[in-house]
């Protein structure tokens, strides 16, 4: 009798997830064909591509902090860290080094970027809020130091190098190769989060870290890797930023993990920990970027793009409190 | 020439599944200090809460100075001078002693606190209590019972003139109860009532005038403690009929090696705890709610660090600095509060099932689901957990059902060596009775059981010896044979 009813409950609230990630896909199509109608020439593969190529650096920054997120932390240092990254990379390759090699040295500098996160938030108890603010900033600024506060440039088209643009951005045919780097790596990282243990205990962290402690899981360990995951996916967020914008200028960033946040909380995943999905990020990203591509079609700024993304954010975090309280009624039922 | 101030009559509360309050009575004259006892469980606290308007009552009278009254609120009780001092104290640390006490109710000045009245006021009401504590003292600076008294002066500062006080000498040192004692002393000579709760018996005799047994949701008995003596408590509180028999017999094989040996355990509410416990036996741990129990448990399981002490498991000794020591030793803890340290409540039974021994579960990284399921299902079998499948959400089962969650994690990790911290607390009947038979079977099979329990049938249904702790010490191990509820209760108000 007790279990049949607790069965129901469950399928309930798994109703209820899955229906919350319909409701955020079900937000995209609806914001895109809201576009289509009311924008300019916003139904073309020109703005399909715009999409596209506007999603990649938020891709990878979302992904990543999606995993800090779910063990209830978060990383407010990916947006400085991704811009740090694209820097010391783009010093090595200016130095001399191979492109490729500039570009791996990228990612292992936001790798370690996340390590220094780790580290302080795991072995010496800082909140992940603050500990991660800090390292905002302390990666700010050691990016300007590296960069001698110089604007660093990556190969442009035409010259030698340039050939990772068309590998990583867009081929010589115009076609949109970054998207297939974005869908590989998310395919990654979504294995990581749901077939490995790394993933599993991800979620044990933010489901109730005591109880993974007490089951003799090397809390402090897992902990500082979910941190690396985060930084490394910043680390690929500097070369997806590098391979489309060419140029990266010291201390910018500030404010761009805001964007990677939002996809996040967009998509459902719970800022207290223990829940989330990586496809609700994946769509969370692309109700973003078809906003920015929409509003401009409509002849509205990027402010307004802002504007609107804050209303979606509001939004969801709302639709996620409901869903909670609901979910506590079924419990108590 | 006596004056009562509170009269309880015929109160009843039921909670779901349980009749709390079963037709109770309690009262308090002016002048007087009456000591309230019972075993954990008893009611007393549940008798308190109604009486400061915490829960509401199911039926009964509460009258205040003759007359009924109806207490809906804390704010209500408070009004009709009946105040509460929480064993926790309540106070903001970083504020002043004034603050303290006049907040809320602050006087004003315009739009501005009055803090010299505040001051003014708060010190004339120290003084008049004799207490030495100034009004702009912090209250983190001051000593748990200085802090105490300014809880206690909070309450008189809003008249109150019955006070209730729970547990308030568990914190304190030997010579901060003489200076409490001196205290409530000096309340009952100025007429006020004191309701004083506190499992030490040798207290009671020497502060109450009057002591009210309760025993498992019933009034049992007023006495006047000059009439009484601590046997006489002990037996009307312990007197039930234990309906299920208790093991007349030790089940344990006779001339088992010694799996797990403690020497000397220590921390701060751990004082020089020993023993040993042996294959295939259930060491009951029994003793009255703050003994330590839980707290030696948690030192034996590396989750609290211990200043000292040693750790013994199949005669090595080991090294426990963190859970995960004790895990790899075949060492697991059930945790009297499942959902804050035995489980991940968000994710799934199988996810819990395997939480402790994941690796193995583990190729190169990845998860081998299957392994992982069937497994699961082998488990969920074996322990006949009620599940519609392995991938419901844990938060969704029994409490019953939770519990045997969390002994699958620790049978797949292959513990032999399991801490039972409160099995059955928040289960029902019917589950509690197959608990109990799961951990007859774990024995059987050569696992060694600690069961911590403050539910005396079960101790003396499922031990095969009893240690008995009381403040941090560990004050007698009784064998079965021998083992009675006057005499573990004997140990376990028997502070040394």
């Amino acid at each position: 009798m007790d279990n049949a009813n607790s069965g129901s409950a469950g399928k309930k609230l798994f109703g209820q997830l899955n229906f919350q990630r319909f409701l955020a896909l079900a937000a995209l199509v609806i914001i895109y064909v809201f576009f289509c109608i009311f924008g300019n020439n916003f139904l073309s593969t020109t703005s399909l591509i715009n999409i596209l190529d506007s999603s990649y650096y938020i891709g990878f920054l979302a992904i990543g902090v999606t995993f800090a997120i779910i063990t209830g932390g978060i990383d407010l240092s990916i947006g400085t860290v991704m811009m740090t990254s694209a820097l010391i990379g783009g010093v090595a390759y200016n130095k001399g080094a191979p492109i490729a090699l500039a570009l791996l040295i990228c990612v292992i500098s936001g790798a370690l970027f996340g390590l220094l996160n780790g580290i302080i938030i795991s072995k010496f108890g800082l909140v992940p809020f603050v500990a991660t603010l800090g390292v905002q900033m302390v990666a700010s600024g050691f990016g300007a130091i590296v960069s001698n506060v110089q604007t660093i440039r990556y190969p442009t088209v035409g010259t030698e190098d340039a050939w990772f643009k068309q590998v990583l951005y867009k081929t010589s045919s115009g076609f949109p190769i970054g998207i297939v780097w974005l869908v590989i790596f998310f395919i990654i990282a979504y294995v990581i989060l749901n077939k490995m243990r790394m993933g599993r205990y991800t979620f044990a962290l933010g489901s109730n870290e005591e109880s993974a402690r007490l089951s003799g899981v090397d809390v402090s360990k897992w902990k500082i890797l979910v941190y690396v995951i985060v930084g490394a996916f910043t680390g690929m967020a500097g070369v997806m930023y590098a391979a489309a914008y060419t140029t990266i200028v010291p201390v910018t960033g500030a404010g761009m993990e805001i964007l990677g946040i939002a996809a996040v909380v967009i998509g459902g995943t719970s800022l207290s920990g223990g829940v989330g999905s990586l496809t609700g990020t994946i769509i969370g990203v692309y109700i973003m970027a078809v906003l920015k591509q929409g509003l401009m079609s409509m002849g509205l700024q990027g402010h307004y793009q802002t504007f609107f993304t804050g209303i979606v954010v509001i939004a969801a975090v709302m639709l996620d409190i409901y869903r909670n309280k609901k979910s506590s009624k079924v419990k108590k039922a | 020439m006596e004056k009562q101030l509170v009269r309880m009559e015929n109160i009843e509360k039921y909670f779901p599944g349980v009749h709390a309050l079963d037709n109770c009575k309690f009262d308090i004259n002016a002048g007087e200090v009456h000591a309230l006892i019972g075993e954990n469980g008893a009611g007393k606290s549940t008798l308190m809460k109604i009486l400061t308007g915490i829960y509401p009552k199911d039926s009964g009278e509460i009258y205040v100075k003759g007359s009924p009254v109806n207490i809906s609120g804390p704010s209500e009780a408070q009004a009709l001078g009946i105040g509460i001092i929480h064993q926790e104290l309540n106070l903001m640390q970083h504020l002043t002693v004034a603050e303290n006490i006049f907040i809320g109710r602050e006087p004003m000045n315009g739009l501005f606190i009055n803090t010299k009245k505040m001051n003014d006021e708060t010190d004339k009401l120290l003084n008049s209590l004799s207490l030495s504590i100034k009004s702009t003292d912090k209250v983190e600076d001051l000593s748990v019972a200085k802090q105490q008294m300014v809880e206690i002066a909070k309450a008189l500062s809003l008249n109150s003139e019955t006070l209730i006080m729970d547990e308030p000498s568990a914190a304190l040192t030997e010579s901060e109860i003489t200076e409490l004692f001196k205290f409530i002393n000096k309340l009952r000579d100025d007429g006020h009532g004191i309701v004083y709760i506190s499992h030490r018996m040798e207290e009671l005799f020497i502060i109450s005038d009057r002591i009210t047994v309760m025993r498992d949701g019933k009034y049992i008995n007023t006495l006047n403690t000059k009439e009484t003596d601590v046997s006489e408590i002990i037996q009307l509180m312990v007197g039930r009929v234990i309906y299920e028999e208790p093991k007349s017999k030790s089940t344990a094989p006779p001339g088992a090696p010694v799996i797990l040996e403690v020497k000397g355990l220590k921390s701060p509410l751990v004082k020089d705890v020993s023993f040993e416990l042996h294959q295939g036996e259930i060491l009951g741990f029994a003793g009255l709610m703050g003994a330590g129990r839980t707290e030696t448990a948690r030192l034996i399981f590396g989750a609290d660090p211990m200043d000292s002490g040693e750790i013994f498991v199949n005669g090595q000794k080991i090294n426990i600095k963190t859970p995960r020591d004790a895990v790899n030793n075949g060492i697991g803890y059930l945790s009297e509060d499942r959902k804050r340290y035995g489980l991940s409540v968000g994710l799934s039974v199988s996810d819990n099932i395997t939480m402790a021994d994941l690796e193995n579960f583990t190729k190169n990284g990845f998860i081998d689901s299957k392994k992982e399921a069937s497994t699961s299902k082998e488990y969920i079998n074996k322990l006949s957990i009620k599940t519609p499948s392995i991938s419901q959400l844990i938060k969704f089962l029994s409490g019953g059902n939770q519990q045997k969650v969390v002994i699958a994690k620790w049978l797949v990790k292959n513990c032999n060596v399991l801490i039972f911290d409160e099995p059955t607390r928040g289960i029902d009947v019917g589950a509690k009775s197959e608990i109990y038979k799961l951990m007859a079977e774990l024995t059987k099979e050569g696992k060694s059981i600690i069961m911590i329990s403050s539910e005396m049938p079960e101790i003396l249904r499922m031990s095969d010896r009893i240690a008995v702790m009381c403040e941090g010490r560990m004050t007698g191990i009784l064998k079965i044979e021998e083992a009675t509820q006057e005499l573990i209760m004997k140990y376990a108000t028997s502070r040394k």
